[in-house]
């Protein structure tokens, strides 16, 4: 009996209102609050993650892209080294063709100089053979008008060449 | 009083999750610490695909509880003849604190037997030995008590004792001048008792629920 008296004495009422009043609490903030916020922090998570897997991407493709840049410079320096090499070589050749195209032109000169000294000469003596050879005819027409014999003819034509020679 | 503790916890949820950002701020920021640390207090019982499903019921009794338990801490009125409390911690009453206890266990049994069929559910009484099964029987109903009444106890004993120095101001001009020199240290105490009460009773539901729903 005194185990229905206890029973009877627990407030059943206070029981229930407080069961009815949690569950409906349990109801309310998981319907307005925790549904829509696990939902933000769901997709809060995605992003960070997805922002850090970006990161990492962009890092590796900097990376790349320095390693790429690195390369090419090292190329184009190479290839000017090449270049600047390629423009020494030929300079030096190009002066050293100029140099002896001026040699060769000097001596050709040269010889066409010493040629054309040789032709005058020759052209001189030619000129000065033909004057004596008049002159010596004048010569002997006023030598025969003296009557000269045959062996101081040939004497005066020898002393005039002789002199002309020596001119 | 147990309704004014729904309707703050509500209130402050609600509110805290009306805004939603990315980048939470105030409120939000509070309820979704509170939420992480029901997350901690689940992962640390079961796995979270199988614990998931509780957080409402684990953040709810964890807010509910510590907002009860607060509730006692800045002043209480009662009635001077038959002492009816008109604001005071409703978690010193053992009948709502035993209907609490009693819930969460009831849902263990329920989300057992749903979660892990009957046969499973039924073994476990007779695992490792079919002897221990009155034991396992006594065993609920302990849970049930202690869960219950370890709040109750707590949240009593932490008002009564406020009651009893707060009389002490009665006492007479000294009484009155010195009274706030042990109800200071109280009532801060009191605050943690009411924080770690709150934590213990949501973990132990936790503890429970994994018992039943976890396969062993």
């Amino acid at each position: 009996m005194d185990m229905m008296d206890f029973i009877a004495d627990i407030q059943w009422g206070n029981a229930l209102y407080q069961l009815v009043i949690f569950s409906l609490l349990i109801w309310v903030v998981s319907r307005w609050a925790l549904k829509p916020l696990l939902g933000v922090m769901k997709k809060r998570e995605q992003q960070v993650n997805d922002n850090l897997d970006n990161a990492e991407k962009s890092r590796a493709e900097a990376e790349q892209y320095l390693e790429q840049q690195r390369e090419e410079l090292k190329k184009a320096r190479e290839d000017t080294q090449a270049m600047i090499d390629n423009a020494n070589k030929m300079s030096e050749q190009q002066a050293k063709e100029i140099l002896d195209n001026a040699k060769a032109e000097g001596e050709r000169l040269k010889e066409a100089a010493a040629a054309d000294i040789n032709r005058e000469k020759e052209q001189a003596l030619e000129s000065v053979r033909d004057q004596v050879a008049s002159l010596s005819v004048a010569i002997a027409t006023k030598v025969i008008e003296k009557e000269l014999d045959e062996d101081e003819q040939e004497k005066l034509i020898d002393s005039y060449l002789k002199e002309v020679g020596n001119e | 009083m147990s309704t004014v503790a729904a309707l703050i916890v509500a209130i402050f949820s609600i509110v805290g999750a009306r805004k939603l950002a990315m980048r939470p701020t105030g409120l939000q920021n509070f309820i979704e610490w509170v939420m992480d640390f029901t997350k901690y207090i689940i992962t640390s019982n079961m796995a979270w695909e199988k614990g998931g499903r509780f957080i409402a019921l684990a953040y709810t009794l964890l807010f509910y509880i510590f907002v009860a338990n607060m509730l006692g801490i800045p002043f209480e009125l009662a009635t001077e003849t038959d002492h009816y409390a008109l604001w005071n911690s409703p978690t010193s009453d053992p009948v709502l604190t035993l209907t609490m206890a009693a819930f969460v266990i009831i849902l263990t049994h329920i989300y057992g037997f749903k979660l892990r069929g009957a046969k499973e559910y039924f073994a476990d009484y007779f695992r490792p030995s079919p002897i221990l099964f009155p034991f396992k029987i006594i065993e609920e109903f302990s849970n049930f008590l202690t869960l219950g009444l370890r709040l109750f106890g707590n949240i009593f004993a932490k008002e009564l004792v406020t009651i009893l120095i707060i009389s002490l101001a009665g006492l007479g001009t000294l009484g009155a001048l010195l009274a706030w020199i042990p109800l200071a240290p109280w009532l801060a105490f009191g605050i943690f008792i009411g924080a770690l009460q709150a934590f213990i009773f949501a973990m132990l539901s936790m503890v429970y629920m994994a018992h039943k729903v976890e396969s062993h």
